[in-house]
């Protein structure tokens, strides 16, 4: 940003240190963190989840869970306040007045009974004295400003009728009512799909410009980094590792963990292919329809969706298809279809040429040689099962002996990275991306042919999702399996997948191999998939090697 | 995992003292008999004699000359022994119609909804009362009547868990890998719908003595059997000559429904892992 006039420092935060209670992974969640912010500028925090980048977010709002964890050395100077030494009436007066805050989840962040109209009234009702009439106006202003089409209509419905990106729209709109001169943005798009969160990061970018607000914007992804960032600091651990302006970070990242967070972003290069494609087809899906029917009774009309109208695509040993699109397109209930999770209406899926009949029987004639690898790892480990239990159950209901089956297990589990002691260990002493592998190692114990994968990596951070995907990679090239990748980001879709299918709305809308689809799309919706990617103009692979190498 | 749900538990000071009063009574009801001096029913000394009159009575005797300490010894095995059974039968029917019914969805939770809802909408002391009297009044007649009043409420709170739990991705897992259907149900969901099944039964312990109780005071418990409530019921026609036959009785149905309320809090707390962070 270059501008005329002088750019007066909003946000200088000093050798800020934050105690954990004690008992936690280490003693200072954040630890010597310094940092400024000059007015019109977007500083990028960027790190892995538990490198205590929201942690420094919640001290600056004052949100932190005192007396547990509690600032304990450092100066927070906003506008030249040190917001440590400010009492909750002083908070109180500058939150959403001075400092706006937008949260990760939009879908939780604005309350389900309340108009939108009412919820953006609460921050003027706060801080300032206006008439019905007026506030009216600000807030239609307020709502036209980010965006939303049909402000007067929106002022009086409520949250549940917006999607996602609608409604951080709104919450956007809430945190920049009173124009503060700082807006804390707690990774706002991660919770998002690609084309959205592009169409946010652009938003936030306009409005500081015309606004001059500084932002102070929390991710764990370079890709966001590169679309806005002016400034960026990466921490690990507590600590500030790198800081400087984004463009020469980016180009030259100076520290290990920088170097390896960036290296970790989808490139999205598409993967060489064996040049003769395997004859033998594992899965062939034709006509597949599915509709979902839901509530309905005898005075009302029920509602449906179509979930799939209509899909074939085939697949072969030792390839592996795509299902990309955003959420709501129909990729999820696809991959429960074929492996027989939810039943589908009509159509045939055929399984090493047989065909499966929906409902019941699908999942005895698969013989659990179709599996899955389940989004959540939070939710996909029953948590009083050990690890060595989880993973011999399927081959202990398939027949085989506790014996076996354990020792099976515990080569699994070195399979995908983990140590023999960890079958004797509950889910909740691993990391989500060590629970993933713990998944993986699940679905490969039935010996499958077939693996479904239902956006195994987009629960994970970015460097934790390189190393997934890697394994992924490794174990299907290895046991020569069929794979259905169902993701939203196109950039893993690349790095990852010998076909391509895009999803709009239950259609495949372009199916095509994936050098031929990434570079040259036929439909619009691919294109405007394509474009939303956040990606780094700036590192061309040259100037990346040469960073290494210095 | 052990040590860290006593840790939760012991911060609850009121569950430490419930479990003690608990562990007290339970401990007269099995040693008792063998230490007191009287048969529960033997006219062994002058009717009413107030507390510390006679030697080796120290709670008087009641309007026939029974002693009223081996009275309520005797009644804390019948009141311990009913509630228990009657709740371990009761969380059976409960926990298969709920778990049962929150698997399967549909038209299976439909059917046993609305039936579970027909015991439901009958006053659960009145039904319990026709029953006894249906039955003639036994031990085993009371326990049958308890537990058929009393497990709607664990068949909703099961099957509520098993609704959102069956949704969860493990279930999904393991219906991939051929598990049957009744292993899922006792082996992958039945272990995280425990924690509230057991705080709700130390509950149910509590109001099934509590409705023992006020069937022996109506007349209706076992005749060959002394409890508390036959006692309070008993006394309540001399009340204001002799207190004591119905305010001892009375003090022993109060603790021990109290203590068990007390330690259904505790465990509440011990099996929630969320509220470890939480001061008090």
């Amino acid at each position: 940003m270059k501008m005329e006039r002088i750019t007066p420092l909003v946000l200088d935060i000093e050798g800020l240190d934050i105690r954990l209670p004690a008992g936690g992974d280490r003693e200072l969640a954040v630890h010597g963190v310094s940092l400024q912010l000059l007015t019109g500028q977007t500083l990028c925090v960027v790190g892995e989840s538990g490198s205590g980048k929201s942690m420094v977010a919640n001290a600056i709002m004052g949100l932190l869970p005192r007396p547990h964890v509690e600032p304990v050395a450092g100066r927070i100077l906003f506008e030249g306040l040190d917001l440590l030494q400010l009492g909750e009436q002083q908070l109180r007066s500058l939150r959403g007045c001075r400092i706006g805050m937008v949260f990760q989840e939009p879908m939780t962040a604005l309350n389900p009974v309340m108009r939108i109209g009412d919820q953006i009234a609460e921050v003027f009702d706060a801080h300032v004295r206006l008439s019905a009439g007026e506030k009216r106006q600000r807030i239609l202003a307020a709502l036209a400003d980010v965006g939303l089409p049909e402000p007067e209509l929106l002022i009086d419905s409520y949250p549940f009728r917006l999607s996602g990106g609608q409604r951080q729209r709104v919450m956007i709109a809430c945190a920049l009512a009173l124009e503060p001169a700082l807006l804390i943005c707690d990774e706002p798009t991660t919770a998002l799909d690609v084309t959205t969160q592009a169409q946010i990061l652009k938003l936030i970018r306009e409005l500081q410009q015309r606004k001059g607000t500084a932002v102070l914007f929390i991710t764990h992804d370079f890709g966001v980094v590169s679309e806005i960032a002016d400034q960026v600091v990466v921490m690990q651990t507590g600590q500030v590792v790198e800081a400087g302006p984004a463009a020469a970070v980016l180009a030259r990242p100076q520290h290990a963990y920088t170097r390896k967070l960036i290296a970790a972003i989808p490139s999205g290069q598409v993967r060489a292919r064996a040049a003769a494609r395997p004859v033998d087809r594992v899965l062939q899906v034709q006509d597949l329809r599915k509709t979902y029917v839901t509530g309905g009774g005898i005075f009302r009309k029920s509602r449906r969706v179509e979930a799939a109208k209509g899909l074939s695509f085939d697949l072969r040993r030792g390839e592996t298809l795509g299902l990309v699109g955003e959420s709501g397109s129909g990729k999820s209930t696809v991959g429960r279809c074929i492996v027989g999770l939810a039943p589908f209406d009509s159509g045939r899926v055929l399984f090493n040429g047989h065909p499966l009949q929906p409902g019941a029987q699908f999942r005895a004639q698969s013989q659990g040689r179709i599996q899955m690898v389940f989004q959540d790892p939070y939710a996909s480990l029953n948590p009083r099962h050990r690890i060595g239990q989880a993973i011999a159950q399927g081959p202990i209901a398939q027949g085989l002996s506790r014996q076996e089956a354990m020792a099976r297990a515990v080569e699994l589990l070195q399979l995908v990275g983990l140590g023999p002691e960890a079958a004797d260990r509950f889910p909740h002493e691993f990391s989500g991306g060590q629970r993933q592998r713990i998944g993986i190692a699940r679905a490969l114990a039935l010996r499958p042919e077939l693996l479904v994968a239902d956006e195994p990596v987009s629960a994970l951070d970015v460097s934790v999702q390189a190393q997934v995907l890697e394994l992924l990679n490794d174990v299907r090239q290895r046991l020569r399996l069929a794979m259905v990748f169902i993701t939203h980001d196109l950039r893993v879709a690349g790095e990852m997948c010998d076909h391509i299918a895009v999803m709009q709305r239950g259609q495949i809308v372009e199916y095509g191999e994936t050098a031929k689809v990434l570079a040259d799309p036929q439909h619009a919706y691919t294109r405007t998939l394509v474009e939303a990617q956040p990606r780094l103009p700036s590192l061309s692979t040259s100037t990346f090697v040469e960073a290494l190498a210095a | 995992m052990n040590s860290r749900f006593w840790r939760r538990f012991c911060r609850n000071k009121g569950a430490v003292f419930g479990l003690m009063v608990l562990m007290l009574v339970a401990l007269a009801a099995a040693v008792g008999p063998l230490v007191a001096q009287h048969d529960a029913w033997d006219m062994a000394g002058v009717p009413f004699q107030p507390p510390l009159a006679e030697e080796g009575m120290p709670l008087g005797t009641d309007t026939m000359g029974r002693d009223i300490l081996s009275g309520i010894i005797a009644g804390g095995r019948v009141s311990l022994l009913i509630g228990v059974v009657s709740t371990v039968v009761s969380l059976l029917i409960g926990v298969g119609v709920g778990a049962v019914s929150g698997y399967f969805g549909g038209w299976v939770d439909a059917t046993l909804m609305r039936f579970s809802e027909l015991f439901q909408a009958v006053p659960s002391f009145a039904l319990a009362i026709v029953l006894v009297a249906i039955f003639q009044p036994s031990v085993q007649s009371i326990v049958a009547a308890i537990a058929v009043v009393s497990w709607p409420p664990v068949a909703r709170l099961v099957r509520s868990e098993f609704l959102t739990l069956r949704q969860r991705d493990f279930v999904a897992a393991a219906q991939l890998a051929g598990q049957s259907t009744p292993r899922i149900i006792l082996t992958q969901i039945l272990p995280n719908a425990a924690s509230p099944i057991v705080v709700m039964a130390s509950l149910m312990v509590a109001t099934a003595i509590l409705l023992e109780s006020s069937l022996s005071f109506m007349g209706l418990g076992d005749p060959n059997q002394m409890t508390w409530g036959y006692m309070v019921g008993s006394a309540r026609t001399v009340l204001r000559q002799a207190w004591w036959m119905a305010v001892f009785p009375g003090v022993a149905i109060l603790l021990t429904v109290l203590a068990l309320n007390l330690v259904g809090e505790g465990l509440n707390d011990g099996l929630n892992a969320r509220a470890d962070g939480r001061g008090k």
